[in-house]
């Protein structure tokens, strides 16, 4: 089913640790949009920004308009967080009150949470962020959904599943298919869609 | 079929150097050398993939200077030809390019250098544009995916109008973003070499390419140089946008336009405000830059690292009219814009902000306090080496050894992930205080060496990437043999260029475009040399310690200990685990061990972390890569591995 073309801007913040496919994702919600008939532009670093270390993707969707490759400051509209605190980190700059955060409850704890020189806040408190900070906001166990499927870094897939089970974007199932099928042997494909609907199913 | 091949006039999501090589292509490149550094990568790993399809001739050089010889090389042929690199490449190449514009060059040259505003990858802020400048050669600047494209395969056809190298620069914002991008046609057949070299000296077409008689050709340089000028007045690639008369002209160019343009969108003053967007920043065109300067009241140069276009802008002003000259100029020189770091929209918006004192709309007081709460919430995400990285295991031996030592020996680094034992000095256990260029680890432990007459008697230890060890370290270990230098060199050998992804070096056997060729070995090489090599796997703690211990002990020579081990990202690793890792919590006594909680505290594997509850080590399995080196560090066993390579028979 073809969607009517939204006719508003739109920026979305993917943010997680490195290693967890946040570029894969960005470019695949991207890559169906861009097919969908939108100017789409990402901003991301990649390369030794990504040792273990934050990462975000900006996605600015514009039915007409190249956009700059990052979101101004309290303009992200949406937050996918495939790591929950790097969501907040990211919540707590681009948010507005109108935003909505979509997040992973996984966390990967950075180094010095281990050392035990910093602490990480507990799901509670950032829930209770996410609720202050955000229009709405969802949790989901998407790393835990992953591990069920074998691999761990499906999660990235599992959260855009869950991403178009909201409405928030145009995209659907099917553009997701067309997407993966431009750079994925079959049965790759078949592992990335059942993470999908893993995602949608997340979300009833 | 690669997104790369895709027919005219579809559209198509590019990386910003997607884009630029598929702008290349459109130009019927036909060969492209580059070493990799990032931002700069994916254009040759995006012509390597259809170089066979394009018959293009893609390769992976060993350093910058020989990337745009083996270019040039093809230039001379008339073919046209591409060399890219990060910014401190340019310094790399900077040598033989000051020859080569004195040349002169046959086919489109287009040096490509991706540069990195901010050093997100980097451990500088260079800046290439005052090269071309200095060279007298001209500068492109894309501002977005689609002038990506068509910039490039421009900036080929110009360097044959004026017979030099043309330089275009990117910025990771550009390179590393995304956007759609609308596909011209390829060529159908690609050109045939021929280098002619028996005409007169001043032909530039048939006679020899050299630099001499210098000032006649220096002075021919500089006469077409003014075709690219002229060319620039006329370009569409320079765009006004905004009111015939505005209060403010903002000029600028690359990622900076996008900012520029979203900064006025943000502030509602598009009709107070001009953006004059150039993508030839250098020379200017007098005559545009004039009319627009002549229209506007004030003056602002948005721009990124040094004020190279403001410099030009104010050089330019003061040889016009006292009217121009008086009109207020801002920029980075004057400090309305930050004098070092990226830019962003709400930096510019701040900076126009403040020239027409306008105010930007805020978010209300409240959520920015509650934002402010949040972020005092969120923990500091240090970098460091990935769960299963030899590097960690690397500097866990060095460290060891330097300590049992005991006479405060020290690394001098390099550049490559290993950097981070530097950037992040926990992560190397403190045992790196330098961190300079390609090889110049080599070269400063080389010099230490030296000042032990002068009252600095210490171990000096040097490391270097396997992809390193050829592009730049190769002089400096002669160098250290030559003159007797007392150090030990460590190769952290990890498989492949892995820092800016895998791209294959001299050192493996296969090239760009995954073609069986010859391997060049370190081993042997340092062997010819004549220092003592040791090899070894960093991940046996055991035999690497012995060897270090014994070579710090050791005076007087030069000793070479190669660390095999390839990086836990690898194609051929990720994801394959060669042990499961667990902790035996009978075992773990936690706090109570006395050993400081070596593995959670000063190990620091994110792969491996602390139950705060059971106040035991516990390795979180989404992390762990599987490399069982914790199993080695844990003075109560608790750390168990089993081997996975191992089936169960």
């Amino acid at each position: 089913m073809k969607k009517r073309m939204q006719k508003t801007e739109k920026n979305v913040i993917l943010t997680g640790v490195g290693g967890q496919g946040n570029v894969l994702a960005s470019r695949a919600l991207a890559g169906m949009l861009v097919d969908a008939g939108y100017v789409v532009t990402i901003g991301e670093t990649f390369g030794m920004s990504q040792r273990g270390g934050s990462v975000m993707s900006h996605l600015r969707i514009s039915p007409d308009e190249v956009k700059s490759p990052q979101i101004p400051k309290g303009r992200a509209d949406i937050v996918i967080g495939l790591e929950p605190v790097e969501a907040l980190r990211v919540l707590a700059v681009y948010g507005n009150p109108s935003t909505v955060v979509l997040s992973n409850n996984r966390p990967v704890y950075p180094i010095g949470v281990i050392t035990g020189e910093l602490s990480y806040p507990s799901m509670e408190v950032i829930r209770a962020e996410f609720q202050r900070l955000s229009a709405s906001s969802r949790m989901i166990d998407a790393t835990g959904a992953a591990l069920e499927m074998g691999n761990p870094v499906l999660s990235n897939v599992i959260m855009i599943g869950a991403l178009a089970q909201t409405g928030l974007l145009p995209i659907d199932r099917k553009m997701f298919e067309k997407e993966m099928n431009k750079t994925l042997s079959a049965d790759k494909l078949a592992v990335n869609l059942k993470a999908f609907d893993a995602g949608v199913a997340l979300m009833k | 079929m690669s997104k790369l091949l895709v027919p005219a006039s579809s559209k198509v999501l590019f990386l910003g150097n997607e884009a630029i090589a598929r702008g290349a292509l459109e130009a019927g490149v036909s060969v492209a050398a580059a070493y990799p550094g990032t931002p700069s990568s994916e254009v040759i790993e995006s012509l390597a993939s259809v170089a066979r399809e394009r018959n293009v001739y893609v390769e992976w050089s060993v350093n910058e200077k020989v990337a745009l010889e083996v270019a040039a090389a093809a230039s001379f042929a008339g073919l046209r030809s591409i060399a890219v690199m990060k910014q401190n490449g340019v310094n790399v190449a900077s040598d033989f390019l000051l020859h080569l514009t004195a040349s002169g060059t046959r086919g489109g040259l287009v040096l490509v250098s991706c540069e990195d505003p901010g050093a997100l990858s980097s451990v500088n802020e260079g800046e290439s544009r005052y090269f071309a400048r200095m060279l007298e050669i001209p500068l492109l600047e894309p501002a977005d995916f689609q002038e990506a494209k068509d910039l490039t395969k421009w900036a080929f056809e110009l360097s044959e109008v004026i017979g030099n190298v043309v330089m275009l620069r990117s910025v990771t914002r550009m390179s590393h973003a995304s956007g759609n991008v609308l596909c011209g046609k390829l060529p159908a057949r690609s050109r045939r070499a021929a280098f002619r070299y028996d005409g007169p000296i001043m032909d530039s077409q048939a006679g020899p390419m050299i630099s001499t008689p210098v000032v006649a050709k220096h002075l021919l340089h500089q006469d077409k140089l003014q075709d690219a000028v002229a060319l620039f007045e006329k370009s569409p690639f320079n765009r006004y946008t905004g009111p015939a008369r505005p209060d403010l002209l903002i000029v600028t160019a690359s990622a900076c336009s996008l900012y520029a343009h979203e900064a006025v969108e943000m502030l509602a003053v598009e009709k107070r405000v001009g953006i004059l967007k150039l993508a030839t920043t250098w020379p200017l065109p007098p005559k545009l830059l004039t009319r627009h300067l002549q229209a506007a009241k004030k003056i602002l140069i948005v721009e990124e690292v040094l004020p190279f276009l403001e410099e030009s802008v104010k050089i330019l002003a003061a040889g016009l009219s006292a009217d121009i000259r008086k009109k207020p100029h801002f920029g980075k020189l004057d400090g309305t814009l930050p004098q070092a770091g990226e830019l962003n929209p709400d930096l510019v918006a701040a900076a126009i902000g403040k020239i027409l004192k306008v105010k930007l709309q805020k978010l209300p007081a409240s959520y920015a306090a509650e934002a402010a709460k949040a972020s005092a919430l969120v923990p500091v995400r240090e970098q460091t080496f990935c769960a299963g990285c030899p590097h960690r295991a690397s500097f866990w031996n060095i460290h060891n050894a330097i300590a049992l030592d005991g006479r405060d020996g020290f690394v001098c680094g390099d550049i490559g992930c290993y950097s981070m034992a530097a950037l992040s000095p926990a992560t190397g256990y403190s045992t790196m205080p330098t961190l300079h260029s390609m090889g110049s680890g080599t070269g400063l432990a080389s010099g230490f060496a030296k000042l032990a007459p002068f009252g600095l008697d210490k171990p000096i230890l040097t490391v270097c990437g396997d992809s390193t060890f050829y592009h730049a370290v190769i002089p400096a270990l002669i160098n250290a043999q030559h003159n007797r230098a007392d150090i030990t060199f460590i190769v952290l050998d990890n498989a492949g260029t892995a820092m800016t992804g895998f791209q294959p070096h001299p050192g493996l056997p296969v090239s760009a475009v995954k073609e069986t060729v010859p391997a060049v070995d370190i081993e042997a090489i340092c062997r010819a040399i004549g220092a003592e090599v040791e090899v070894s796997d960093p991940f046996d703690l055991d035999r690497t310690s012995k060897i270090l211990t014994r070579f710090l002990s050791e005076k007087g020579r030069l000793k070479v200990l190669i660390l095999r081990q390839a990086c836990a990202l690898s194609p051929e690793k990720k994801g394959k685990k060669r042990f499961e890792v667990a902790v035996d919590e009978t075992l773990c006594v936690g706090e109570a061990c006395g050993c400081n909680r070596l593995c959670t505290r000063i190990f620091r594997c994110p792969g491996l972390t602390w139950d705060r509850t059971k106040k035991k080590a516990v390795i979180d399995e989404v992390i762990c890569a599987g490399c069982g080196v914790c199993a080695l560090i844990c003075p109560q066993k608790a750390i168990v591995k089993t081997d996975l390579s191992v089936s169960p028979s």
